[in-house]
């Protein structure tokens, strides 16, 4: 039986969303899981959608995850969540920043920033955790902590210890804002 | 110790272990972090050079001297390389030599979706292909072994899934590796005396390269439950085959794509009921199987445009995928935009305005093409903007000379656009050429080059002083502009595309990106002055937007560069 968990972290080019999986997958490796991280560079990290795969479990083999197979999906923007729900699997479960970024479309008044996602992804019966993790990682600090932030309200859902995702956490960024991450991690957490 | 490793660190890794010493390459997505993360060594020579036909040149030279040598491109690059290719396929090797390429299947970063595996093919050299990082590491050695052992060159095959995809490996000691140079010209000097007797001795090695893939375990049989149907893949395909499938059916998986074997593949198919072949873009592997005679299900089923992936694969197999739920609402795309603070913004709206016809090139300015600056024509290729603004021009019989110049950024420019600026200047082109000089190799994520002044492994370089280049190619009109300030922007490309002489406007500001880069403050939009024109909309900024009617900038983008001020009439934006 095929007991792969999938994790889609997806954003705006240029919001830090890479750090994300790189914590993810160090604290996945500790837990002697087989795992695969698939990223994707170039010219989507202009600005575009961006979006990382973390797969872990006793045997992964595509390093991609498809519709219909991600257990949780986190998103950096509101927009993002919406575009990747066909993603979710049954069960599965939408973690998302509340924050509004326009895209081009929208700034030059071609297309229309939907309103209420959140509301509407949750009367489509998705399972949908919305939250300002803008405004909490402003509060730890620096506002380019929203990846910590999503990742502490993550931590809600796994069975790791705090030990073990401190110790991803302090291999994965620089000393001296390791502080700053830690307390965007526990806000997270608590929110 | 076990790591999680991309797929082009595991290369290098792969490298570093098999006692590479020398690395000449230019970058490309999705290939480019192999020669980064291989410069980590010290035991590792390692450069950017301005094209991957100097590289591939250069990595020779190195192996001719009896170094282990790499060079690194993506699949385009290798058009670019495929001149020294097919020779260095008929001298063969003295220190090993591997080429990468890069393929990108989908098309994320690229102006094409070709299949390089057919320049093995063709150039008659071997090609590995892994599937994950911890192949990634085993090929790149064994790709030194057979390249020794059966005077070769060998490709290494990487796409976008395995190259960009961490996955778990484990580390070995390195092993040097250093040959002696003895001279040797029947096998290097190939003049048509030499090549003739050259051509029998790649066909003999094709052969025994056959004879290896037959054997060699870099091509597998993995057992499976049932007889009912069996695959033969290689590389991203054959983890999505195991993805929907595990252990159900035996899955013949080819690590070695060129020379495939011949037996082992007949074998294979006579121990099931029929052979299914899984391949991203076109049907290489199928091609082979139909020339032995072993009747496959491929490419009727399994389309030759775009990548594969698990519920495609189970899809055409009849396996259900699911889906989940979606709002009703159209979703607006999110495509790549210039960053706030870019200093081609300005350049191309200037060029927009003036109904300008620009041919494009091969960069982050690319973008320029996008709306709201739509301010592009053509896109091909490496240099393509300033061999393609002289055949326009030339054409149009001088017709066209005042209206239109060709856009190419300062690493491209040295990779192939400084041959087009020598066939301007020999035959009197009378065009206009527009160099974005950003002070760095942008959209594949800032690698220096001969302009900046500093080498790969941030050492200080030798720095090519752009406008005395353009002069000692016979270029006399040569112009620097800053692209924050519109003003000068449109006198000098005015003044240019006036002037009966090809000219060279040197567009100058570093990337805004670079850390060195020091940003101005916001600017903030003063409401009451704000008539809601939508000027300052017109630059495409993603820094600013309309809220309620007014322009709003948002602070945390915008890195104060001035450029929407200067097209609001009311002085609102400061």
């Amino acid at each position: 039986m095929n007991n792969t968990k999938n994790v889609m972290i997806i954003g705006v080019g240029g919001q830090g969303s890479l750090l994300a999986s790189k914590l993810l997958g160090r604290l996945l490796l500790t837990k002697g899981y087989d795992i695969k991280v698939s990223e994707v560079h170039g010219m989507s990290q202009r600005g575009g959608s961006v979006v990382t795969y973390v797969r872990f479990g006793d045997k992964v083999y595509s390093p991609i995850i498809d519709r219909g197979e991600a257990d949780f999906i986190i998103s950096f923007e509101l927009l993002e969540a919406a575009r990747y729900t066909e993603y979710l699997k049954a069960g599965g479960r939408i973690i998302t920043n509340t924050q509004e970024i326009n895209p081009m479309p929208v700034i030059t008044g071609a297309a229309s920033y939907p309103e209420s996602l959140d509301t509407k992804m949750e009367a489509a019966g998705i399972n949908i955790d919305a939250f300002d993790a803008l405004s909490l990682a402003e509060e730890a600090g620096n506002a380019k902590a929203v990846n910590l932030v999503l990742m502490g309200r993550l931590s809600n859902y796994f069975d790791f210890t705090d030990d073990e995702w401190m110790n991803a956490i302090e291999q994965s960024v620089p000393a001296k804002f390791l502080e700053l991450n830690k307390k965007a991690f526990l806000l997270g957490r608590e929110a | 110790m076990k790591k999680l490793m991309l797929g082009n660190e595991a290369v290098a890794r792969g490298l570093y272990e098999a006692g590479c010493s020398f690395v000449s390459s230019y970058p490309g997505t999705p290939s480019t972090e192999i020669t980064e993360a291989v410069a980590k060594y010290n035991e590792v020579y390692a450069e950017w050079a301005p094209n991957e036909k100097v590289a591939l040149e250069s990595a020779f030279g190195a192996s001719l001297a009896g170094k282990r040598s790499f060079c690194g491109m993506k699949h385009v690059g290798l058009n670019v390389a495929a001149d020294p290719l097919f020779t260095i396929s008929y001298t063969g090797v003295n220190g090993g030599l591997i080429i990468a390429v890069a393929d990108d299947a989908g098309m994320h970063s690229s102006q094409n979706e070709q299949d390089s595996r057919h320049y093995a093919k063709a150039s008659k050299i071997p090609m590995l292909e892994p599937s994950d990082s911890a192949e990634a590491i085993e090929f790149t050695k064994k790709a030194y072994e057979i390249s020794e052992k059966f005077d070769t060159p060998v490709l290494l095959k990487m796409c976008t899934r395995v190259s960009h995809s961490q996955s778990i490996v484990e580390e070995s000691e390195r092993v040097e590796s250093v040959k002696e140079y003895v001279k040797d010209g029947a096998k290097y000097i190939m003049m048509p005396g030499n090549a003739k007797r050259r051509h029998p001795v790649v066909e003999a090695r094709a052969e025994a390269l056959t004879a290896f893939a037959e054997n060699d375990s870099v091509n597998r049989i993995e057992a499976g439950e049932s007889r009912e149907m069996g695959f033969v893949t290689s590389s991203t395909s054959y983890q999505y085959v195991k993805e929907v499938f595990g252990d159900k059916y035996p899955v013949l998986k080819l690590g070695m794509i060129w020379p495939m074997p011949v037996e082992k593949i007949r074998n294979f198919a006579e121990t099931v009921n029929k052979v299914v072949v899984v391949e991203e873009l076109d049907g290489f592997i199928e091609e082979h199987c139909r020339s032995i005679g072993v009747d496959v299900i491929g490419k009727e089923l399994f389309s030759n445009i775009g990548e594969l992936s698990q519920n495609l694969v189970a899809e055409k197999l009849g396996v259900e995928t699911a889906c989940g739920n979606k709002i009703s609402d159209t979703i607006p795309p999110r495509p790549p935009v210039m960053c706030a603070g870019c200093p081609h913004r300005g350049l191309f709206y200037t060029l927009a305005k003036n109904k300008i016809t620009v041919m494009g090139d091969i960069g982050c300015y690319t973008l320029g093409a996008v709306a709201p600056l739509g301010a592009i024509d053509s896109v091909i290729c490496m240099g393509a903007s300033v061999s393609g603004v002289h055949g326009f021009n030339k054409a149009n019989g001088g017709a066209t000379d005042g209206k239109t110049v060709a856009v190419i950024g300062d690493s491209t420019f040295m990779h192939s656009g400084i041959t087009g600026l020598v066939n301007i200047a020999y035959n009197n082109s009378n065009s206009t050429v527009i160099i974005v000089d950003n002070s760095i190799t942008g959209m594949t994520g800032h690698q220096q080059n001969p302009t900046t002044g500093m080498n790969l492994k941030g050492d200080p370089a030798s720095k090519i002083d752009l406008e005395s280049l353009c002069r000692a190619v016979g270029i006399n009109r040569v112009r620097v502009v800053d692209p924050y300030d519109l003003k000068q922007c449109d006198a000098v490309i005015k003044e240019e595309l006036a002037f009966d002489e090809p000219s060279v406007i040197i567009s100058r500001r570093p990337c805004a990106l670079l850390k060195y880069v020091k940003h101005n403050a916001p600017l903030k939009v003063d409401s009451d002055k704000c008539k809601s024109c939508k000027m300052c909309m017109k630059i495409g900024c993603p820094a600013i937007s309309m809220t309620d009617g007014k322009a709003k900038i948002d602070a945390t983008l915008c890195t104060g560069c001035g450029v929407c001020g200067q097209l609001c009439k009311f002085d609102a934006l400061n």
